[in-house]
Formats: C-alpha cells, structure tokens, sequence
C-alpha cells in the first residue's frame, strides 16, 4: 500500500511537469507583481509595505488557478476510476494528489519568491521569514483547494464554482499568513511571535492533511 | 460458438509470433468463486436505469450483456466496480462481499495519461493497481503480448486508439484479477487484437476467471448473454 502511495505521488508530480502548471503559475505570479508598480505608483517605502501582502495574495490566486483541475483530468480521461479500484483507499488517494501538488507546484514557486521580493523591493532579509511562512501554509492551501476542486467535479460544469467554495477556505490561511509576514519588517529582532505564527500554520497545515481528504472522498465518491 | 477453456492452446491465425497464452504474473487459478449479484438497483439523476436484476456467473464463464443504447450496459458495469452508488441485496464474490480489488474495469476511457508514456502509465498499473512492487518483466511481458515493445517509450497522446486500447488492455496482463468488466472491448481493435483478446480472455476462463462484457457485436467467448432493457415497471431482464 505504500508502494501504491508513492507510485501516485510520483505520477503525479511527472504529470504536473509534463503539462507545465509550474510555469504557468509562476508566470503568473510574476506577471502580476510586474504590474503591481504600475498601478501603485514607483514609490519605494510603499511598495516595501505591500509587497507581503501582495504576494500572498498573488500567490493565493495562482494556487486556484492551479488546483481547479486537481481532479478533472483523472475523471476525464477514466483514470480516476482505476485508481478508485486501486489497492489504496480514496482518501489516501487524495492525500498524495494534494502532496504531488505540493511538491510540484509549491515548493519550487516558493523557491523563484526570492526574485519576486526584488521585484518588489522586500528587504532580502525578511524573504526567509515569508517563505517559511509560504511553506508552511502550503499543505493547507493545497488539501482546501482540493476539497474545492472535488466538489466542483462533482456538477458537470463548474465555471467559476471552484473559486467560490475556495476563497472563504482561503482567507483565514491568508489573514493569518499575511499579517504575519508584513509585520516582519515592523518587529525587527522580535521573532518569538513569528515563530509561534509559524508553528500554529504547521498545525493548522496538519490538521487540513487529515480533514481535507476524507471530506473531499465523500464528495468523489458521488461522481 | 463454443468458448471453452481449451482456447488457451489454441494458436493464433496470421499473429505467429504469439506463443501460447502463458502470463507469469497469473496464478494457475483463481478458485472457484462464482460471482452472485442480487436485485440491482442504480440510478442516475432522477431515472432508474437498472431495476432489480440478479444473475449469477460460475468461475471460468463469459457473459455477454447485451442491449440497446442507453439501456444501462455501462451503467452495470460501473455499479458493479463499486464507481456508482447503487442498491442490492447482495453482490458477491464466493463467499465474501465483492470488492473493487477483485475487478479490472477497461472502458471507453483508457484510464492511461496522455502526458506519460506507455510505460511510466504500465509501471503505474502495476504498482497502484497490484500494490506491488516494480516488476518490469511483467510489464516488458504484457508489452510483447499486445504488441507495443517498440512503442513503449511513446507519449500515450501519440498513439493511435486501437494502441491506447492495447496498453489499456495490457493492465489485464500485468495485474492478475479474477474478475474482467469489459466495457465494449472490441472498439478499435483490429482482426488481430480481437484474436488475441478471444485468446486472453481464453487463458483468462481456463483460471476459473470470470468476465463480464458489454458489447453491440457478437462475442466469441461468451456463451451466455444478458440483453438489458430500458427499466420498465416490472421489467428487468428480458
């Protein structure tokens, strides 16, 4: 059964490359922040302050860009009937679709983040602190994705469903995860509530893992 | 057109490089668990498509199921492999409830990704499917028998469907289960892969497996048909 486990992570991730989601979502990301002095105007101090922030919220946007065909392409083309036949329960199923997405799409946009904070004039000091953060909202961001992604499945034709049951998910992750991040800049030194900040969006990470795909088999299961 | 077990020896016709059907992965026999399914109700949206049918498949038979379109063919199939909710009595397999893990489901859909090639699709087939570990001469093995080795490093999305149905079939091959749903098989497969699929499902028989096809065309080794009606009040099976 963990052999069944890791052979889905790992098709998953070679599927991931293949069709290029990472490119495009970082492709987005940096499309976006591009703009953002634009429209804000080239004044430094400013951009300092938002940038947290924005990122995130750029980020955020990506991620549902991403995770709204975490399920369709296997419905499509039957896979996903196989691997509902397959030794491993649904749930577990699901648990490794969220990790393969993880691990394909988010660990290597948090890795070009550094180059979106010059962008965006962030003191480099402080990128460590917002990508931990990144990191580790990041489970959570992909299991609430897929519980929104295998619900839309579910109605034939989901338009813009997918965003709608993801965006409330999302925006406690990114209140708790923002706030934290812009005020790196404010409490020079003063990491203990950074750490704690970090330490509770592991947990709430952990605890998403565990919930997320038993809600998101429920609701595949109806398929 | 009597099917049997003793089509396993039987050559192929114009297929010379064809040895007689042996599968290393398969067990000499799967038992003589018979296959029982008890009123069957499924439905889909608001209309009942199967209502209360029941049969019941020995070990080592073939049964066809025929019908009109829409008349449920796939809808049993996928009720059967646990992918549709429905409503029964009793669905099993000798003595215990029927599992997904006892089935192999080949349908219209492939099941393969178009992004991988034959190969990384078979290698996944083998560990997700039978949970165990790489075993690439099953796979090389399932490869030689329907006739993709020199296609095996191809993107899925380049084959040619009657190939996309072979490697699909291949999963047959590589995950040795006692129970085949075969949802319309002969789609696109040429006299020769038809041959072969008579030939399989054959060697599969001869183990006391147990098949269950849908199809508009006659089947060969099937002796026995199930026609499906469109359910009707008091209407099952005609």
């Amino acid at each position: 059964m963990i052999r069944a486990f890791y052979a889905v992570l790992e098709l998953d991730i070679r599927q991931i490359w293949r069709e290029g989601s990472v490119s495009l979502v970082i492709a987005f990301i940096f499309l976006a922040l591009t703009l953002v002095p634009f429209g804000i105007g080239p004044e430094l101090a400013l951009l300092r302050r938002l940038a947290p922030g924005l990122i995130w919220v750029i980020v955020v946007l990506a991620l549902m860009l991403s995770l709204d065909r975490l399920f369709q392409g296997d419905v499509d083309d039957g896979s996903f009937d196989q691997l509902r036949m397959s030794v491993l329960p649904l749930e577990l199923v699901i648990l490794a679709k969220i990790l393969a997405h993880y691990c394909a799409v988010i660990i290597p946009m948090v890795a070009v983040l550094p180059l979106a904070g010059i962008l965006m004039n962030v003191d480099l000091q402080a990128m460590p602190r917002l990508m931990s953060m990144i990191l580790a909202a990041g489970p959570a961001l992909c299991a609430l994705g897929a519980v929104a992604a295998s619900v839309s499945v579910s109605v034939r034709r989901p338009g813009l469903l997918t965003a709608l049951i993801v965006m409330p998910l999302y925006v406690p992750v990114l209140i708790f995860g923002a706030n934290l991040s812009m005020g790196v800049d404010m409490m020079n030194g003063q990491t203990s509530a950074l750490d704690l900040g970090l330490f509770v969006m592991l947990l709430f990470s952990g605890a998403t893992l565990i919930l997320a795909p038993v809600a998101s088999a429920t609701a595949l299961r109806g398929v | 057109m009597p099917p049997s077990p003793s089509q396993a020896s039987q050559t192929i016709a114009g297929e010379p490089s064809h040895q007689p059907f042996g599968v290393d992965a398969w067990p000499s026999s799967y038992g003589a668990a018979a296959l029982r399914v008890e009123k069957l109700h499924v439905r889909r949206g608001q209309a009942l498509i199967i209502r209360d049918l029941s049969f019941a498949i020995d070990a080592g038979h073939a049964v066809h199921i025929a019908g009109e379109n829409g008349a449920g063919k796939t809808t049993l199939l996928r009720a059967m492999a646990g992918l549709l909710p429905a409503d029964f009595s009793r669905m099993q397999f000798g003595a215990d409830a029927l599992f997904p893990e006892d089935m192999h489901l080949v349908g219209h859909r492939e099941g393969l990704k178009s992004r991988l090639t034959v190969w990384e699709n078979l290698k996944a087939v083998s560990q997700i499917m039978g949970g165990a570990s790489h075993a690439p001469q099953q796979i090389l093995q399932a490869l030689q028998i329907m006739g993709l080795v020199s296609h095996q490093d191809r993107l899925v999305s380049d084959l040619s469907a009657g190939q996309r149905r072979r490697a699909a079939l291949a999963r047959l091959i590589i995950v040795p289960r006692p129970i085949w749903l075969l949802d319309e098989p002969l789609t696109a497969l040429d006299r020769a892969a038809r041959d072969l699929l008579d030939h399989m499902v054959g060697a599969h028989l001869g183990r006391g497996g147990i098949v269950v096809a849908t199809s508009h065309e006659p089947l060969r080794f099937a002796e026995r048909q199930l026609t499906l009606a469109h359910a009707q009040p008091g209407e099952g099976l005609a």
